[in-house]
């Protein structure tokens, strides 16, 4: 199937905007394809932690003699196997990295912080012996008082994770230490005067709960370490360059002794970016002088790794009777688990970027709890801030009686927008996904009984960065790509499409593979909605690099200026007053001439990506409620968002269906059901409920395309906005089916029919 | 306790192989065949990523140990496509990008496989409703069971 779809800009391509299979499809459907766990090597070990059965505890000591000694444990290694990091804040793309942190999430020291956090580690040459050899590791606790609710953790007199942490962003500095981590404060304008100026002003308290990414893939590395120093890492990871880096630094190691090669990745929706097992499996197989594999089960991802915060939000907008929204103000409190660094930043930043808003002001708070620390998911911090905002947008547009979309059409951020982060919008689609939803049928489709309709709009940012991509052309003509941002969703493919497209080639000539650390130049990781963005850029660069020695070899060979030959159509020819005068080549000719022309032909780019263009979506969601049971279903669901172009529709598609689909749990089931031990009760897939397939409709998609001028395609990133409406649009849709609005996520059965009890006792219930 | 001695048939080939008592039927698969096309997402029979037939039947292989394989035919996806040929459905699920990290497809695929058998013309219902116990966190499920529908339109010639 290849249907061609037309463009944006108008523009016809060959080969960008086709739906062609996948170069790394076949394997995939065959079985073929290695994940990280699909790797074996020879006489490897088994690794395996022992992790804390406590909450919160001091460590006073860990005796590991009686395991040590156990016929086939070839290694142990616990907290003095890792040097302490000094404490100091390391860019990290877009977050920040404190190694003092790092190394205790990947090995308790002073104390043990949640429950499944590693305490130590063992390699052994079976399963069953290293399971014996954890139980025989004696750990000797003094059990603390634990808090992981997030407002609990903030009031004074709670347990104390960091006896040490100090509120930052408070001036002047606070004298005692709290869980609270930091405070930060974005905005601009006059708050008083702008609320001064409002008709209507609706103020509303919202919860949400830790959520998993839910990768269906669990943690799973192969390490390798020779007598010299010399180490070989197999990881499931959206971004081996920064595992290298991690590695690196935890072990004391020089960067270029680790090489790490990426497997096929199982999903991680920013879960996968950081390390786990990683550090541990590298010193184990030092120690035992082995490989040690290592695989997390399905509890321990749950009870370890991830997963996103929980919040408390508070939403305050004021809204002339116009429609315009005239000052808008928010406080967020995100749960960071066990150290700081929860997404409060990107969440206060993006809270109100769909509009425009002349006083507005965003105050959020980075709390730690006895929690895993969380992980990046999908637009970390975008959907909990959103989710609040959208629906206080909503109930504005009711008490004013203005349909939604309208109101968000007099309030859409547009090119010139300066957002309430600061920078001023370049252009942006938010209004086109409007239109488009207003021109959709679902938002003419009538409704069933006890059905209800909600829209919600949608922001994230989208990154560059770091990206080195090596193209040769083969002396057949055919070509080799190399990229380093791991592909979770096809960008193998659009990256296939963009080289054969800039060079005029068949698709089938190219074939990419993914690198390890040692082919390539520095490459971020596949996260921030960048690796089409970023590792397509530089495979246009690589690609020109390309086109550009071509003609040069041409003319040499020719005996012509440079400039006197032009690239077209997948070959050379003389151009200008000089056409005609030479048979055009192929790419295919100049690879046979490159040996005596000056040697191999290759582009190589290594850029830092600039030029990164937000993306903005519009859902519409339909949900019917059981009156009887307060179950939600989801029975039409609408998914419209700005992808700039879509280099291969049918995987934009399918991020937009994923995301919405993320969402709908978000929204409806999941979440961390946790004990007053402060143990979590539900690490598995029948307990922590994501969707499935009978649970889902047909996801609709409509791809707007207003080109990214700053990439050579037109390229935003597509991955994460999804995940930001459809908390709301389904909370707003359940409002308009019942009567009742719904601020605390999830809405699942019992809390829906608790909320329509009380309604119908007040006789404020629609159904 | 020395090792069982099991010989079953695996897609098709006869295959025999030692196992621990607790060994799962999926362990044998990954470790002792070296057929890691079956994945492990959960090992409690939630997640479907470890789908195989038993004698035709549609089962989690985590959920069954390596000794209960002792007689019997299991299919996994490497046996899904027949020589160079791809399988109608392994065909739509390309065509229709109906995978997107591709953890879940060998699962997804078996099932698929195993529904067809049994019912050439599902309603989308049917398909939703067989596939519940395969999870993908990636697509949304919409590609996937579009791709079903249309493998088995092509199946019935229809």
């Amino acid at each position: 199937m290849q249907e061609k779809v037309k463009n944006g800009a108008g523009a016809e391509f060959k080969w960008v905007g086709t739906r062609a299979v996948r170069p790394d499809g076949v394997d995939k459907v065959t079985g073929r394809a290695r994940f990280g766990a699909d790797l074996a090597m020879q006489g490897q070990l088994v690794g395996r932690v022992l992790r804390s059965p406590h909450p919160h505890a001091r460590i006073r000591s860990i005796d590991v003699s009686a395991a040590a000694k156990l016929p086939g444990v070839k290694a142990i290694v616990t907290r003095d196997d890792f040097k302490d990091q000094p404490s100091e804040f390391i860019p990290a793309g877009e977050m920040m990295i404190n190694y003092r942190d790092v190394v205790r999430s990947v090995m308790a020291r002073e104390k043990a912080l949640y429950e499944g956090h590693p305490v130590a580690a063992v390699a052994a040459t079976s399963v069953g012996i290293a399971k014996e050899a954890l139980k025989l590791i004696k750990v000797d606790y003094q059990v603390l008082p634990h808090v992981i609710d997030v407002v609990e953790a903030m009031q004074s007199g709670a347990p104390l994770l960091h006896e040490d942490m100090i509120t930052a962003g408070v001036e002047p500095a606070p004298k005692a230490p709290s869980n609270v981590a930091k405070r930060i404060e974005f905005g601009h304008g006059d708050i008083a005067a702008g609320f001064a100026q409002a008709d209507v002003v609706v103020e509303r308290s919202f919860t949400t709960k830790p959520v998993h990414q839910g990768y269906i893939e669990p943690h799973a590395c192969v390490a390798s370490v020779s007598e010299d120093g010399q180490a070989e890492l197999w990881v499931t990871t959206q971004g081996h360059w920064i595992v290298r880096a991690h590695c690196a630094r935890l072990l004391g190691w020089d960067v270029g002794k680790i090489r790490v090669t990426a497997s096929e990745i199982g999903g991680g929706f920013g879960g996968k970016t950081v390390v786990y097992l990683e550090p541990i499996a590298l010193a184990l197989s030092k120690k035992a002088r082995r490989p040690v594999k290592m695989v997390m089960t399905r509890e321990e991802v749950f009870r370890a790794s991830g997963p996103t915060s929980g919040a408390h939000v508070r939403i305050r907008i004021g809204v002339r009777k116009d429609g315009r929204i005239v000052a808008a103000e928010g406080e967020l409190k995100y749960q960071a688990g066990a150290f700081a660094g929860s997404p409060v930043q990107p969440g206060a930043m993006c809270a109100f970027a769909p509009y425009d808003i002349e006083n507005v002001k965003v105050v959020g708070y980075d709390v730690v709890t006895n929690r895993p620390k969380v992980a990046a998911y999908r637009a970390p911090g975008g959907p909990i801030s959103e989710f609040a905002v959208e629906s206080v947008v909503d109930e504005i547009a009711k008490k004013i009686g203005l349909d939604p979309i309208e109101l968000r059409l007099k309030n859409a951020a547009r090119q010139g927008t300066k957002a309430a982060y600061g920078p001023k919008f370049g252009p942006v689609g938010l209004v086109e996904t409007l239109e488009a939803a207003k021109a959709h049928a679902h938002w003419r489709t009538p409704l069933g009984k006890n059905q209800g309709r909600g829209v919600a709009s949608g922001f994230w940012f989208n990154i560059g960065g770091e990206t080195s991509v090596s193209l040769q052309l083969n002396e057949d003509g055919t070509l080799s790509l190399t990229a380093g941002t791991p592909d979770i969703g096809g960008s193998r493919a659009a990256l296939c499409m963009m080289a054969a497209e800039e060079l005029g080639v068949e698709l089938d000539k190219v074939r990419v593979v993914i690198g390890d650390t040692g082919q390539l130049g520095y490459n971020f990781l596949t996260g921030g909605s960048r690796a089409t963005f970023s590792s397509g850029m530089a495979t246009v660069e690589a690609a020109r690099e390309v086109i550009k020695e071509a003609c040069k070899r041409a003319a040499k060979l020719w005996e012509l200026p440079e400039d006197a030959v032009e690239y077209k159509d997948g070959g050379v020819r003389p151009a200008g007053p000089n056409a005609g005068k030479h048979s055009p080549m192929t790419l295919r000719d100049i690879a046979g001439i490159a040996g005596k022309t000056g040697g191999p032909i290759a582009g190589y780019a290594r850029i830092n990506a600039h030029g990164a263009a937000p993306s903005f979506a519009t859902h519409v969601a339909d949900v019917e409620v059981d009156p009887e049971t307060g179950k939600v279903a989801v029975v039409r669901y609408t998914a419209i968002q700005d992808a700039g172009r879509a280099i291969h529709p049918s995987y934009v598609e399918g991020q937009y269906q994923g995301g919405v689909a993320q969402g709908i749990g978000w929204a409806l089931n999941e979440e961390y059901i946790y004990g007053d031990d402060g143990k979590l009760q539900n690490p598995g897939f029948l307990d922590y409920r994501v969707p499935v397939a009978s649970d889902l409709p047909m996801i609709d998609t409509v791809i707007v395309e207003v080109p990214n001028p700053r990439h050579p395609y037109g390229v935003r990133g597509v991955g994460e906005t999804p995940i930001v409406p459809p908390m709301a649009a389904i909370a707003n849709a359940l409002a308009d089916a019942t009567g009742v609005r719904f601020t605390d996520l999830p809405m699942s059965p019992p809390k829906v029919l608790k909320a329509l009890d009380e309604a119908r006792t007040r006789g404020a219930a629609k159904i | 306790m020395a090792k069982h001695h099991i010989e079953a048939t695996v897609n098709g080939d006869p295959v025999e192989f030692l196992c621990e008592t607790e060994d799962t039927l999926l362990d044998v698969l990954r470790d002792q065949l070296g057929l890691t096309g079956t994945k492990e997402g959960c090992a409690t029979g939630d997640c479907g990523a470890c789908s195989v037939t038993v004698d035709g039947r549609l089962v989690c292989s985590c959920l069954m140990l390596g000794v209960e394989a002792r007689g019997k035919s299991i299919g996994t996806i490497e046996g899904v496509a027949r020589g160079e040929e791809l399988h109608p459905l392994q065909r739509k699920f390309l065509d229709h990008a109906a995978l997107q990290c591709g953890v879940c497809t060998p699962g997804f695929l078996v099932a698929a496989k195993a529904l067809l058998e049994r019912s050439p013309d599902p309603t989308e219902t049917e398909v939703r409703y067989w596939l519940a116990g395969n999870l993908c966190r990636c697509t949304g499920y919409d590609k996937i069971v579009r791709a079903v529908l249309d493998a088995a339109a092509e199946m019935r010639g229809a």
